[in-house]
């Protein structure tokens, strides 16, 4: 690792990495692309499988509309064309996974081509070109670590699937990694897939190599194609090793170049993080593309339902939206984006906001509150089920000091389980804020009682003072059963510590 | 077969257009392992007057002026032919699994396979 990165610094010796992508994002559809048999992730194996499936004789593949309309959608979505006329290929290989020995694809006439996405990064907001995006049909899948033989599950047989192709647009490991995540909320933003790492339903093949300028003349290593990546950490970590060992391997050896070595196939080995070169084939890959005689065209101008999701508006993007949400509510970046992360939970913080909720407020709940609720219960906010009125009427209760930030932590937990609303609970619980001067003192002194450390801290030493006083603060608020308004509660403990030190003094 | 079909076919037909004909004995070499196809070198040989016979028979075709007529991907007067996305009944494991020559519970079994990447 050292000598890779001493290479990297090699003086007289600039580079940059070029970058294309290959996505493939899984359709959220009930069933197959080709048949109807259900998608279910870790069912029995080859216990959703059918003729078709199987790629027994005679049998007939039927397009599924649900899939050609995702399609659709996320095609637009990345500024593609929609193709009026899109056809099916088949393309012809061997391997135990794939019964029928080819792959239902697109070959020349995909159905979303040439569009873009904007992937914001630090540099500000970089266009990836999207080269094309076509449906094809997954593989099923086999398990190698068995002794003795190869075991084939055909569950996964027929999974609808966008690949979507980038240009070579993309810059650095760091970029490739936004532009997954990105492309990954506009898909699930979309309902166009689940975007489930776990459940494999998007893999990346990043392709990478380098430029690099050595006394003004430019050398281009060799294209290698990084197969089947499934996280997004992986994309980058193996772009960034690929970036190394390019470099390297064209320091020890000039001739290592584009054009005169060939493209190479690496796989990524999570355990030792390196990209390992696959032993490639005798021959080079020849897919034998034809036209499948079984499915005949998608031609979207002469299908009702395939025009209307066509000339559908394009929703509000994840990417609008959050710009949206800080200048019209006031809300940081952070925040936002939080709240974004899942569709349903930003429609629901929209309605809580039309319901009267204060939209600052309400967002920290939605942050502090209600996702720490959602993840006990491991489930998003809006899958918890609480009407946006009363979601909206306890950010209100907070804003207008009836209730503590972290009182309404309490309250919250209560609307679970009840259909009151917010104010109700709270009186029910106690948790109205007091602003009973007498009794908020009384607290007060308790808390400063019981912490004569703390206190002294606050005297003597001022680096950890601000620390004391809010351990103060949250003992008046432990004593007060969360009754007492924190801010005022700093105001007097400050005071209170102040009248301690004039005595002293 | 009509009859100028069967003169089309004729040994010294055939062997005029093998001259200058795309389609050599490696390729139909390359196809066959593509195919995974086992030839003997006789078989190969066979194959390759076969595929010529067969190409410069198709080859006809360019005879025809097609300027200004669209491509045709398929020859049936359709498009579009969608169904719902509603489930139908799969196959249970051991229908799907019938015919297979090795299993072990309920997967397929097949001979290991070595080279450990797909297409």
């Amino acid at each position: 690792m050292s000598a890779l990165k001493r290479s990297m610094t090699e003086p007289g010796i600039t580079f940059r990495t070029i970058i294309g992508l290959e996505v493939h994002v899984q359709l959220r559809t009930k069933t197959k692309l080709f048949c109807g048999c259900l998608l279910e992730f870790a069912a029995l194996p080859n216990s959703l499988t059918c003729p078709v499936c199987l790629g027994l004789p005679g049998a007939l593949p039927v397009m599924n509309r649900e899939a050609v309309r995702l399609a659709i959608r996320l095609g637009k979505a990345l500024n593609c064309t929609i193709a009026d006329f899109a056809k099916w290929d088949r393309k012809s290989y061997y391997y135990p996974d794939l019964p029928k020995n080819y792959q239902i694809s697109q070959y020349d006439k995909p159905l979303c081509q040439e569009g873009w996405l904007d992937v914001p990064g630090e540099d500000g907001v970089g266009r990836v070109g999207i080269q094309r995006a076509h449906l094809e049909e997954d593989a099923g899948k086999n398990i190698h670590d068995t002794p003795g033989c190869t075991l084939v599950d055909l569950n996964r047989t027929g999974t609808p699937l966008l690949e979507i192709v980038t240009r070579p647009d993309l810059t650095s490991a760091d970029q490739a990694y936004a532009f997954c995540t990105e492309l990954q909320k506009l898909a699930t933003y979309l309902s166009v897939s689940e975007g489930s790492m776990q459940k494999g339903q998007m893999r990346f093949e990043p392709n990478v190599n380098l430029a690099i300028v050595r006394d003004g003349i430019e050398y281009r290593t060799p294209i290698s194609e990084i197969k089947n990546l499934n996280s997004f950490k992986a994309v980058r970590a193996a772009i960034e090793y690929e970036t190394r060992r390019q470099l390297q391997d064209w320091m020890a050896d000039n001739s290592y170049l584009f054009g005169e070595r060939p493209h190479e196939n690496r796989g990524w080995n999570d355990g030792r993080q390196v990209t390992e070169l696959q032993r490639s084939k005798e021959q080079a890959h020849d897919y034998r593309y034809f036209p499948d005689p079984d499915l005949v065209s998608v031609e979207v101008g002469r299908n009702a339902a395939l025009q209307g999701e066509l000339n559908r508006p394009i929703d509000e993007l994840p990417v609008a939206r959050c710009l949206r949400f800080q200048a019209e509510y006031g809300l940081s970046a952070n925040d936002a984006e939080t709240i974004l992360a899942e569709r349903a939970t930003a429609d629901l913080f929209e309605r809580a906001v039309e319901a009267g909720a204060p939209p600052k407020v309400a967002a920290k709940q939605f942050v502090n509150v209600w996702s720490k609720l959602a993840n006990e219960y491991r489930r998003s906010i809006a899958e918890l089920g609480i009407e946006a009125k009363r979601i909206g009427a306890l950010a209100k209760m907070v804003e207008q000091n009836t209730v503590s930030a972290s009182a309404a932590k309490t309250v919250a937990a209560a609307m679970l389980d009840s259909t009151d609303g917010p104010d109700f609970l709270a009186e029910q619980l106690g948790l109205i804020q007091v602003v009973d001067e007498e009794e908020l003192a009384k607290w007060v002194d308790a808390a400063i009682a019981a912490n004569e450390k703390a206190v002294q801290t606050i005297l003597t030493n001022p680096k950890k003072a601000k620390a004391s006083e809010g351990f103060l603060r949250g003992q008046v608020m432990k004593i007060s059963s969360g009754k007492a308004d924190p801010g005022r509660a700093g105001e007097l403990i400050a005071k209170r510590v102040a009248g301690l030190k004039d005595q002293e003094d | 077969m009509t009859e100028d079909c069967a003169s089309f076919f004729s040994r010294k037909r055939l062997e005029d257009r093998l001259v200058d004909t795309p389609i050599d004995e490696s390729q139909v070499r390359h196809v066959a392992q593509l195919a995974r196809l086992k030839l003997s070198d006789d078989e190969i040989r066979q194959h390759t007057v076969d595929l010529v016979a067969i190409l410069g028979y198709v080859e006809q075709l360019s005879e025809l002026n097609t300027d200004g007529i669209a491509e045709t991907t398929h020859p049936l007067p359709l498009c579009n032919v969608l169904r719902d996305d509603e489930p139908q009944p799969s196959l249970t494991p051991d229908q799907a699994l019938a015919n297979a020559p090795q299993k072990r519970d309920t997967f397929f079994g097949v001979p290991k396979v070595l080279n450990q990447e797909g297409g």
